[in-house]
């Protein structure tokens, strides 16, 4: 089923600098597979080498963290949008470009 | 002496407001007064509330102005910073006059003059684990407009430790998340990331920067919540997440749920005491996050000569394009993140020269080069901000 992915800002440089992405998947494990399957270089920013979601990452089906749902088996249907939510700290001034 | 006027309407079960507005006060907050949803009893509130903001920049100046003109009867301002030029294209407090001024000096003073009527406290300080609980604890409210990961986690532990609701705000780009934390019974930052990104995994910043007008609409959004808490009217953003973007002009609304395992705020707690931050982001020392150590520099000096000489040297411009076009050192660009893929575009028997802004990412590039069996590859040391400070001042610094 098709389901849209929302790439966040600071995720869309390796993600072909899309807003969203639309995959193939019944479920979100499958769906984040899918993504990273076409954009590698996302991989390391949502896994950890073992393979878990990174924990300042978080997923979201519509409005609904997945953590508190199915976790990657949570089923997807068309027509839903999957979430990634990082953490992101800016806010008082921002620290000099590296 | 003024005479008072107001006074509050009793109101059943809760604290009632005791002080009163003068007749200035009463003209001032005249649109406060004549709705019903502030009304002299949520002014009164509002007089007497405590509010701490950590950070006076880009989210804490419409927070600061907003709170200061509703009339918060004191409001603690937190910053170790100076204002410098970069700041003026978002952070509203303050002036081109104010350039180099201690920000909470500058940000009290325009404070001050914008309503005389409430008590401005400055602390020129970096907040850390020895003085936060201290001074949280005069405050009914603390507003979060900081910039890195280690004092959010503080704010964020502080908070729960000392009961205080922690209005959270946060921007990348044009991108901004806010919600109400550490509200009783409802989650905390360590319910939605128990941890911190590890250093190196940062989103690059190179993809930094800053819609000017962006924390304008977020510190706004989180002084709108503030004011909502103090008169204890509408619907606040305890349990959901706000996101908003600026340039697709949209806001969307995630749940957020409080963790039962949350180790801060959490039914069985396993930290109940502030901590080192600095040392729970992965961040020791002297050493920015991500810091790349160990890979071969050349000084922009040598660089500079051994070109005027004619060698061989491939200097490689990892920045991204919109960097190069701000200045640049006819270097070929190729932006870290597109670097795995073009890395076929390099010749390895040829000697490299990468650079970036300020060393960091380039040396990123060296030690991927490196490891794809590069051998004469180096990283320009300081970046094009040294390149610019030692040997050509016409390339601007930004």
């Amino acid at each position: 089923m098709a389901v849209k992915v929302i790439i966040p800002t600071p995720l869309r440089a390796y993600a072909g600098k899309q807003e969203s992405v639309e995959v193939q998947a019944g479920t979100v494990g499958e769906a984040l597979a899918a993504l990273t399957g076409k954009f590698a270089d996302l991989k390391k920013h949502l896994f950890s080498d073992d393979g878990r979601l990174r924990s300042f990452v978080n997923v979201y089906v519509n409005d609904e963290d997945i953590r508190y749902l199915q976790k990657d088996q949570t089923a997807v249907k068309a027509g839903d949008t999957i979430s990634i939510v990082p953490s992101i700290a800016g806010g008082a001034h921002e620290r000099a470009n590296r | 002496m003024a005479t008072k006027i107001g006074t509050a309407a009793p109101s059943p079960g809760d604290e009632k407001p005791t002080a009163s507005l003068s007749k200035q006060e009463v003209m001032r907050y005249s649109r406060h007064l004549i709705m019903p949803e502030v009304g002299m009893e949520g002014q009164l509130r509002i007089k007497q509330a405590k509010v701490l903001c950590i950070g006076t920049g880009g989210l804490g100046a419409p927070l600061g102005l907003y709170l200061a003109a509703a009339g918060v009867g004191r409001i603690g301002l937190v910053d170790f910073d100076v204002v410098d030029t970069t700041n003026l294209q978002r952070q509203v407090l303050f002036g081109t006059s104010d350039v180099g001024r201690p920000k909470t000096e500058a940000a009290a003073e325009r404070l001050r003059n914008l309503n005389p009527e409430i008590q401005i406290e400055t602390f020129d300080t970096h907040l850390t684990s020895a003085n936060a609980l201290e001074l949280f604890k005069d405050y009914d409210i603390i507003v979060d407009g900081t910039d890195n990961f280690p004092t959010r986690y503080l704010v964020n532990d502080a908070c729960v430790i000392t009961g205080k609701p922690n209005v959270y705000g946060s921007i990348f780009r044009f991108e901004g998340q806010i919600t109400v934390f550490g509200y009783p019974g409802g989650p905390c930052y360590r319910c939605l990331y128990p941890e911190p990104p590890p250093p190196g995994l940062v989103p690059s910043c190179a993809e930094g920067g800053v819609l000017g007008v962006l924390p304008g609409i977020v510190g706004t959004i989180q002084a709108a919540e503030t004011l909502k808490l103090i008169i204890g009217k509408g619907a606040p953003l305890i349990g959901r997440l706000l996101l908003f973007d600026a340039l697709a002009m949209k806001f969307r609304e995630l749940k957020l749920r409080k963790n039962p395992e949350c180790p801060v705020c959490g039914e069985h707690p396993t930290q109940t005491k502030l901590i080192d931050y600095a040392e729970f982001c992965g961040i020791r020392g002297e050493e920015g996050p991500g810091t790349v150590t160990n890979v071969p520099e050349i000084t922009p000096k040598e660089l500079k000569t051994r070109l005027d000489r004619g060698d061989d040297i491939y200097v490689l411009d990892v920045r991204e394009p919109h960097e190069y076009q701000i200045c640049n050192i006819n270097g070929h660009l190729i932006p870290l993140g597109e670097l795995s893929q073009r890395v076929h575009e390099l010749d390895s028997s040829r000697e490299i020269v990468a650079h970036c802004k300020s060393g960091k990412r380039s040396a990123e590039a060296v030690e991927f080069l490196r490891g794809a069996g590069f051998r004469k590859v180096s990283s320009l040391k300081g970046g094009i901000l040294a390149w610019s400070d030692q040997v050509d001042p016409s390339v601007p610094k930004y």
